[in-house]
């Protein structure tokens, strides 16, 4: 806008005797103050009009319900819960099982994903037809309906709890889920948590000092081994040093279901799997593309340097890859957490859920779904903010 | 689930945008020529379209009965199928003029959820339903059950406060739509379905592959009287729906039925001139025509003529009178004096 002023010619003369609509800057400055003002208006409008309907009608307002005795059950939760609690801790259970199968999942995916999508450019005919059929089945099928096939396949699938398949002592296998043993509680289980944590911070540690070395001395440390080793040795040494408890936690048939050890519900093996494979789809044809865009001439003149062809693919070909992959991953990533709310067709108690059934208890629906929409962005933007950090780590640095 | 929040979020749209608009629902209803009605979109005996797509039911009959109040037509009326969690929204935002959707009134639902509720249609309480195979004789016996429940309903709180009270733990399997919840059951993921007695009855005659496979326990866990709704700010609409309400269960008190109305229109009874409008007053009160409760004795019926029709010893449902019955014979159907 500045420069336009200055092309218009004739020095704009000073004072307020200027103002004139025909001056280019003046027009933009009052152009968005008169926008920036509808917009304000319109949206105190909206505001303060739901507000006086809802008084008018007496509908209560606020988010003072969060702190009352939520009084109904969940089936699944990570933090402890009971009906006793309030209506934020179901919420936050809720939050938490979103983003546990939004992270199991955007893991899974990505493995999944990234296999699909090589073998489809594999030269092995049946590998890459077989890959390409998956691609094509799963992406042209909507999800709900993929949830409702992995859930029928449980619920009607697996035998009744009753007559539970046992194919290892202490795994049983029926339409309730999947039961496993669990270890029984112990303090060693905290020390190795610690171990590895303690481990994945030496392994970077070493990292550095392995890439300042070779930058000094070209010596190269084979600083991946030596990590695996470490994060599995130190937990490992943990376990021993603390008695190497081997007391477990075995599910047995109690009244009407399993008691004790861990177990993978069907509703979260479900979601799970329908955002999976879903997802996993789209990731491949994701890193496909990526795969694509490098230029093979990039590995010939990297073999022309005699580089082996595993610091080929780790130092030339993927970190130009993934500059074409970031970027839709991060759509992907998105797409399975919202996805994720499809959840309550099946049961799973995700945010969703939980929030439905609040407001409806509480019968403020406005509230309930400025929280799920707030939860669902924050969520969004996290993943945004640390794919787009991500991304810019490795994007290629112009010179 | 997405269209709960698609209700709820078009409901803050239309609040927002119905600012001023709360003008009489009666003219509204007039001039649009309709009662637009929100009902259970599959509960048989209470809101379900029947094979010719026509909507059948309690809950429905009471819909007709309003458009029989105010048209003197029973078809002068449009249904919106609603969930359990769509159906606040949905009468908030002035969506529907009137939710009949098995509906239990509650302290809360009447003042924060902002509705004011008719008289009871239905008096229900909710149980449990399990397959013989368990041998289950009372729901005391229930600790440790998978228990498979519809979400957004009374049904979810009672169902903890049992357990709670009993010392009993439970797993809930919580799903939204009605029809997954029954597939749940049925396919065995849970070992009991809990709702409305009615609603077990409906079920298990209606869904159950094998009906006699399963048995309603005793117990009767809460008390569930289910009435129809309106919105609060409008006192007319209000008292016309519960006065059409009235109608039904004070016809069958009188004796009054849809074959034998003609018969009482010269009545030696007093109350009954003023009640089917020969005597004029009643109707213009409520603003209808002075001849509304002899329109809905002759087109809908009373009170027990739409029960038995329903959800009667003679429906696949079986359901007794029991609480329904009138307060002359032992049950809880009241009509307060039309006078």
């Amino acid at each position: 806008m500045a420069t336009q002023t200055r092309t218009t010619g004739g020095a704009p003369a000073p004072g307020g005797s200027s103002f004139s609509l025909s001056d280019p800057t003046v027009r933009a400055v009052v152009y968005q103050v008169l926008v920036v003002g509808a917009v304000v208006l319109v949206g105190w409008f909206l505001i303060s009009n739901t507000l006086d309907n809802l008084a008018r009608r007496s509908i209560a307002t606020g988010y003072s319900f969060l702190e009352r005795e939520a009084a109904f059950g969940i089936g699944e939760h990570v933090i402890d819960y009971s009906p006793k609690d309030s209506y934020g801790r179901a919420f936050l259970v809720g939050v938490l099982n979103t983003l546990k199968v939004s992270i199991i999942g955007v893991i899974l995916a990505t493995i999944i994903g990234t296999l699909i999508g090589v073998a489809r450019l594999s030269s092995n005919w049946l590998i890459a037809k077989l890959a390409s059929t998956y691609v094509e089945i799963v992406r042209n099928i909507p999800p709900l309906l993929q949830l409702f096939f992995w859930y029928a396949l449980v619920s009607d699938g697996l035998p009744p709890v009753r007559s539970a398949l046992n194919p290892i002592p202490g795994v049983f296998l029926s339409q309730r889920g999947l039961f496993v043993p669990a270890p029984s509680a112990d303090p060693v289980w905290t020390m190795m948590g610690i171990a590895f944590l303690v481990a994945v911070v030496a392994a970077y540690v070493l990292r550095r000092w392995a890439k300042a070395r070779q930058a000094r001395t070209g010596q190269i440390f084979p600083v991946g081994w030596t990590a695996l080793g470490l994060m599995i040795g130190l937990p490992l040494i943990a376990y021993v040093a603390g008695g190497a408890p081997t007391a477990l936690d075995m599910p047995t048939l109690k009244g009407f279901n399993f008691v004790g050890g861990m177990v993978l519900s069907p509703e979260f093996f479900a979601i799970l799997m329908g955002l999976t494979i879903y997802t996993a789809a789209f990731i491949a044809e994701v890193v496909r593309s990526g795969i694509i865009a490098v230029n093979w001439g990039q590995t010939e003149a990297a073999r022309a340097l005699g580089i082996p062809s595993g610091p080929t693919l780790r130092l030339v070909i993927l970190p130009q890859a993934l500059r074409v992959i970031v970027p839709p991953l991060t759509s992907q990533y998105l797409n399975l957490t919202k996805n994720s709310s499809l959840a309550l067709a099946i049961g799973y108690p995700d945010l969703v859920s939980i929030a439905n059934t609040t407001l409806n208890q509480t019968g403020q629906a406005i509230e309930g779904v400025t929280m799920i929409m707030g939860t669902y962005l924050s969520i969004s933007l996290s993943i945004s903010i640390f794919m787009n950090w991500y991304n810019k780590r490795i994007a290629l640095v112009e010179r | 689930m997405k269209s709960g929040i698609l209700a709820a979020a078009a409901a803050a749209v239309v609040v927002t945008a119905t600012a001023g608009a709360q003008a009489a629902t009666l003219d509204t209803v007039k001039s649009r020529g309709f009662v637009q009605c929100g009902v259970n979109a599959g509960l048989p005996g209470f809101g379900s379209p029947d094979s010719a797509g026509n909507w059948t039911g309690l809950d429905v009959d009471y819909c007709r009965a309003v458009a029989v109040a105010i048209f003197n037509d029973p078809n002068k009326v449009k249904f919106t199928p609603l969930s359990a969690q769509q159906r606040f929204p949905a009468i908030q935002s002035g969506e529907v003029d009137l939710l009949s959707r098995n509906t239990t009134v509650t302290l809360t639902r009447d003042t924060s959820v902002g509705l004011n509720f008719a008289p009871v249609t239905y008096y229900d309480g909710q149980g449990f339903m399990v397959n013989k195979k368990l041998g289950v004789k009372s729901a005391k016996e229930l600790n440790g059950a998978t228990v498979c429940v519809q979400s957004g309903t009374t049904t979810e709180l009672n169902l903890a406060d049992f357990f709670r009270s009993n010392n009993m733990s439970y797993n809930p399997v919580v799903i939204e739509s009605n029809d997954e919840v029954n597939a749940a059951y049925f396919a065995g993921r849970c070992d009991v379905l809990t709702t409305d007695v009615s609603g077990l009855a409906g079920t298990r005659a209606g869904v159950a592959p094998v009906p006699d496979d399963h048995v309603i326990l005793p117990e009767v866990i809460s008390k569930e009287p289910l009435a129809p709704a309106v919105r609060h700010g409008d006192d007319q609409w209000f008292d016309i729906v519960k006065w059409t309400i009235n109608v039904a269960i004070q016809a069958e008190e009188f004796g009054i039925t849809s074959k034998n109305v003609d018969e009482f229109v010269n009545s030696k009874n007093p109350d009954i001139l003023r009640f089917l409008g020969t005597t004029p007053g009643m109707g213009k009160a409520l603003g209808l025509d002075e001849k509304y409760a002899y329109n809905v004795v002759k087109k809908v019926g009373n009170y027990g003529e739409v029960f038995d029709r329903n959800v009667g010893p003679g429906t696949p449902l079986k359901l007794e009178r029991g609480l329904n019955a009138l307060w002359t014979k032992g049950g809880l159907q009241y009509s307060a004096p039309f006078r």
